[in-house]
């Protein structure tokens, strides 16, 4: 009886996973496996190997990893500085980091967009300075700085996450046995915040790496990432087998980065993933 | 029960349990297409190409209710009318993908006797129509024009902007905007090296993307309709733009200009045609007709500021906008103009993957 409400109650959820998850990609499995007259085919999926294709899914990597780099670089210290705040005074701060969050990401790019641009607000103020102007719009600098922008959220709070949970005796402990400050961070404080360096990495690599919006606005149509040959097949060449195609390629790494990832990450408690 | 049993019972159960989900997810999903009002209209049109209170007003008027959607490029508008989730009754679009349309035996005729007012037109607009509606059977003109370069008087020489050309010269090198859309960006060069717009040669169009791949350093972006907003913050020096987005910017920034290079062009009308799909064919043509209305048409123009076929709004503009070669293309720039026609699709996939290989340069 109690099993049998319980299944009731996953009922909306089944459906939902059904409908919008495992329906659409049997679709785009479909999709990509044959032909637009319906017949089976791999050349969809080895298409990837088409060098404009190959590319972008390179340049899609390397933009999605310098994001993650440059994220995890600027989150590490500043969940720290964060833990090391007292009470209120941190909750304000993560308040402050999450409420940018609340503006949806497309409005939050295309200010970007203004403030880069060559007679933009930074420009212009740099101009009145007397000094250079900024010139990385339409880069795939501003494609990253954006990225990194966009993505920097989810990165700090699984971080700092891990790291307030950490008991302050464990570091006590390790002190009173005559641990060091450096000891003390790479042997007590970087492994037991790992499961949250982990989520991070993992919530910042896969949408940087499948993005296709921030390339298109802020890198003026001139960076092409995998996202936007996928969004070029679907839209322009209505050529939805090779779209689907390429996403499945896509897919494919998003889940092996996934896998690399929890694999490192499986001891120790668990993160947000 | 032991949990190894309990784990091979609940499997069972999942068997049966997937494909009564997928059914019930799918119905779910096909059953939001399906209501249906014979007061309804479903219009498909580009991207800030109507004024909107056009249609508040003929919501008033004829208590038929308007579904509006946008899209941005006649490709992108294909594959939305082509994905079937919405049955449109009404699409803007531009002459060679309506010719597409047409050969693809995807639209109606039109019943002009239910648009009395399309005699607001000029008959030269259906003349030029022809060359993708041979018999005029199946479109209404709406808006034409050509296409050009917008530039900045202060940055940029105005003798050299009579050529094609000058979108090469590196002394602008991050100032130019070239359009974010396969075919007017291939027929600047196609134009330089005097082919036809419509080529489907691999070699000439090769050449062309060989040019186009040259241009990308110099090329500050590749936009569609945000290029006249950055053409008025004069974030850029030229831009390659539709003959009615510089009619526009021109009014918001006195140091624009436009000129149609002697090269020769590319002419453009887009027209309003019925698709197969539509459930409301009278409603479509009752808003043809009131488009056709002069106040309404007056209306539009103001807002989209694009050359109207419409003699009767066209006369009642200020004689200064009449003669603005801008806005209304003189005949001996529209007589060096092409009109696009629709590739194979041969063609049409070579071009994509060459245009593909130009963004993804360096």
């Amino acid at each position: 009886m109690h099993n049998l409400k319980r299944q009731i109650l996953a009922g909306p959820y089944l459906l939902w996973i059904a409908g919008f998850v495992l329906l659409p990609v049997g679709l785009i499995l479909y999709y990509a496996l044959t032909t637009t007259s319906g017949q089976f085919t791999v050349f969809n999926i080895t298409s990837i190997t088409a060098s404009v294709h190959w590319k972008a899914l390179v340049l899609s990597l390397e933009l999605a990893l310098l994001c993650t780099v440059f994220c995890l670089a600027l989150s590490y210290p500043l969940a720290m500085v964060l833990n090391g705040m007292k009470g209120k005074k941190s909750s304000l701060v993560v308040f402050i980091f999450i409420l940018p969050m609340w503006m949806n990401f497309m409005l939050r790019i295309l200010a970007w967009k203004m403030l880069l641009s060559n007679h933009g607000v930074i420009n212009t103020i740099l101009d009145m300075l007397g000094l250079p102007g900024l010139d990385i719009l339409n880069t795939p600098s501003a494609v990253v700085f954006c990225m990194v922008y966009d993505f920097l959220p989810f990165m700090v709070l699984p971080i700092y996450n891990a790291m307030s949970r950490i008991e302050k005796d464990v570091i006590e402990a390790a002190r009173d046995l005559g641990a060091g400050g450096f000891t003390v961070f790479f042997k007590v404080i970087l492994p037991l915040t790992m499961p949250g360096v982990v989520s991070g990495i993992i919530m910042v690599f896969v949408p940087a790496l499948t993005s296709f919006a921030i390339s298109d606005l802020l890198g003026g149509g001139k960076v092409l990432l995998i996202g936007n040959v996928i969004e070029q097949a679907f839209m322009q060449e209505y050529n939805w087998n090779l779209g689907s195609g390429l996403s499945l390629v896509l897919m494919v790494f998003v889940i092996a980065s996934m896998a690399l990832m929890n694999s490192h990450g499986e001891e120790g408690g668990t993160g947000i993933c | 029960m032991p949990a190894v049993l309990r784990k091979e019972n609940n499997t069972m159960k999942k068997s049966l349990c997937l494909p009564i989900l997928f059914l019930a997810a799918f119905a779910i999903l096909s059953g939001c297409g399906a209501k249906d009002s014979p007061d309804t209209l479903t219009v498909l049109n580009y991207g800030k190409y109507l004024e909107p209170e056009v249609l508040e007003q003929f919501e008033e008027e004829t208590g038929i209710k308007v579904e509006y959607e946008e899209y941005v490029t006649p490709e992108n508008m294909y594959t939305k009318y082509r994905a079937g989730a919405i049955d449109y009754d009404l699409i803007c679009t531009s002459d060679y993908m309506v010719e597409k349309l047409i050969q693809e035996g995807q639209v109606q005729e039109l019943d002009f006797g239910n648009i009395p007012l399309s005699k607001n037109l000029d008959p030269v607009y259906f003349e030029f129509s022809k060359s993708f509606d041979p018999e005029n059977k199946y479109s209404l003109p709406y808006f034409f024009g050509t296409v050009g370069i917008l530039y900045n008087k202060e940055m940029v020489e105005e003798s050299e902007v009579d050529s094609w050309s000058i979108l090469w010269d590196e002394a602008y090198s991050g100032q130019i905007i070239m359009a974010d859309s396969v075919r007017d960006s291939f027929m600047v060069p196609l134009k330089i090296l005097g082919y036809s717009l419509n080529t489907t040669d691999e070699g000439e169009l090769k050449e062309a993307q060989e040019m186009l791949i040259r241009q990308k350093p110099l090329v500050y972006s590749y936009l569609v309709d945000e290029a006249q907003d950055e053409m008025i913050a004069e974030n850029a020096a030229m831009a390659v733009v539709y003959s009615g987005e510089a009619g526009y910017a021109l009014e918001f920034n006195e140091n624009l200009a436009f000129s149609v290079p002697k090269e020769g062009s590319n002419m453009w009308i887009d027209s309003w045609f019925v698709p197969k799909t539509a459930k409301h064919k009278e409603n479509a043509e009752k808003f043809l007709d009131f488009l056709c209305r002069e106040d309404i048409s007056m209306m539009n123009f103001d807002y989209v500021y694009y050359a109207t076929p419409n003699t009767k709004t066209k006369e009642a503009l200020d004689p200064e906008i009449q003669e603005s070669p801008t806005i209304f293309p003189p005949n001996e720039i529209l007589e060096n103009c092409e009109v696009l026609k629709p590739l194979d699709d041969i063609s049409n996939t070579n071009l994509s993957i060459l245009w593909k290989e130009i963004k993804a340069a360096d």
